[in-house]
C-alpha cells in the first residue's frame, strides 16, 4: 500500500482534514505533515484577535496521522461498504509550545501495541524549527461504524 | 495458586480500569468485567495485556472473547499456566 493509497482511505476532509502527507511509514512507525493555514475557521475564535492552533486540534492531528494513518496501513486498507470506522479511546498530551496560523507540523508516532483492533502510540509534534510542540500517547480502536440514528 | 490468591491479583490488575468502586471491593468470581466493573472494551484490551505480562502467558483472540468475567479470566490463566 502506498502513502497515497493510505490518504485516500482517510475518512475526513476539509475542514476537518489535518494530514497534507505522510514521510515516512512501516508496521511500527509513521511520519506525517500539515500545514495550518492561516484562514481556518477556528482562529476566528482561539483566541479572539490571538490566534493559535487549538490544542484539540494539535491532538486531532496527531490522532489522525499517528493512529488512523497507521491504523489503515496496519488493517491493509479501508474495504468499500467494510463499515469499518475508528474511535478515539484515549489520549495523554502534553502542550509545551504554541503553534501559529501558518506553520507546518511534523508528526511521528510509534507503535506501542495493535492488539484485539486497539492501537495505542507514542505520539511526538514538531515545528518547523524541529523544537516539540506537544507530545504523549494516543490509543484507538477499529470500530465497527455505528449505524445513524 | 488457590482462588483467593488469583482473584486478589487480578483485582490490582483491574484497579486502574474499573469505574465502579463498589463492584471492585466485592469482586468475587462472578463479577463481570464490563457490566459489573464498568470497564470500557478500549480498556479491556489494556487488562487482557496487564494479564499476559503479569503471567508470561500469551492470549489469543478466542481466548479474548470469553474473557468477559473474573471466572473465565481464571480459567484461562489456569489452562495457559497448566
Amino acid at each position: 500500500m502506498t502513502t497515497h493509497d493510505i490518504l485516500n482511505y482517510l475518512p475526513y476532509s476539509p475542514p476537518f482534514l489535518f494530514v497534507d502527507g505522510l514521510d515516512y511509514i512501516d508496521c511500527d512507525k509513521v511520519v506525517g505533515h500539515f500545514t495550518y493555514h492561516a484562514d481556518m475557521d477556528f482562529y476566528k475564535g482561539h483566541f479572539k484577535g490571538f490566534p493559535v492552533t487549538p490544542g484539540v486540534v494539535l491532538t486531532e492531528t496527531m490522532a489522525q496521522i499517528g493512529l488512523v494513518c497507521l491504523g489503515i496501513y496496519l488493517k491493509g486498507g479501508v474495504p468499500e461498504g467494510s463499515g469499518m470506522g475508528f474511535g478515539l479511546t484515549s489520549t495523554e498530551i502534553e502542550f509545551m509550545h504554541p503553534v501559529f496560523p501558518g506553520e507546518k507540523v511534523t508528526v511521528t508516532s510509534e507503535k506501542q501495541f495493535f492488539r484485539f483492533g486497539k492501537l495505542k502510540c507514542k505520539v511526538s509534534m514538531r515545528n518547523a524549527a524541529g523544537r516539540e510542540v506537544c507530545a504523549g500517547t494516543i490509543a484507538g480502536m477499529v470500530i465497527a461504524k455505528p449505524l445513524q440514528a | 495458586m488457590d482462588k483467593e490468591t488469583l482473584i486478589a491479583e487480578l483485582k490490582t490488575i483491574v484497579k486502574p480500569y474499573a469505574k465502579d468502586e463498589a463492584a471492585l471491593a466485592n469482586i468475587n468470581e462472578n463479577t463481570d468485567f464490563i457490566n459489573d466493573l464498568k470497564i470500557n472494551s478500549a480498556n479491556l484490551v489494556d487488562v487482557i495485556l496487564d494479564v499476559e505480562e503479569k503471567y508470561n502467558i500469551v492470549i489469543d483472540n478466542e481466548s479474548m472473547e470469553k474473557m468477559v468475567n473474573v471466572k473465565a479470566a481464571m480459567e484461562i490463566i489456569e489452562s495457559k499456566l497448566a
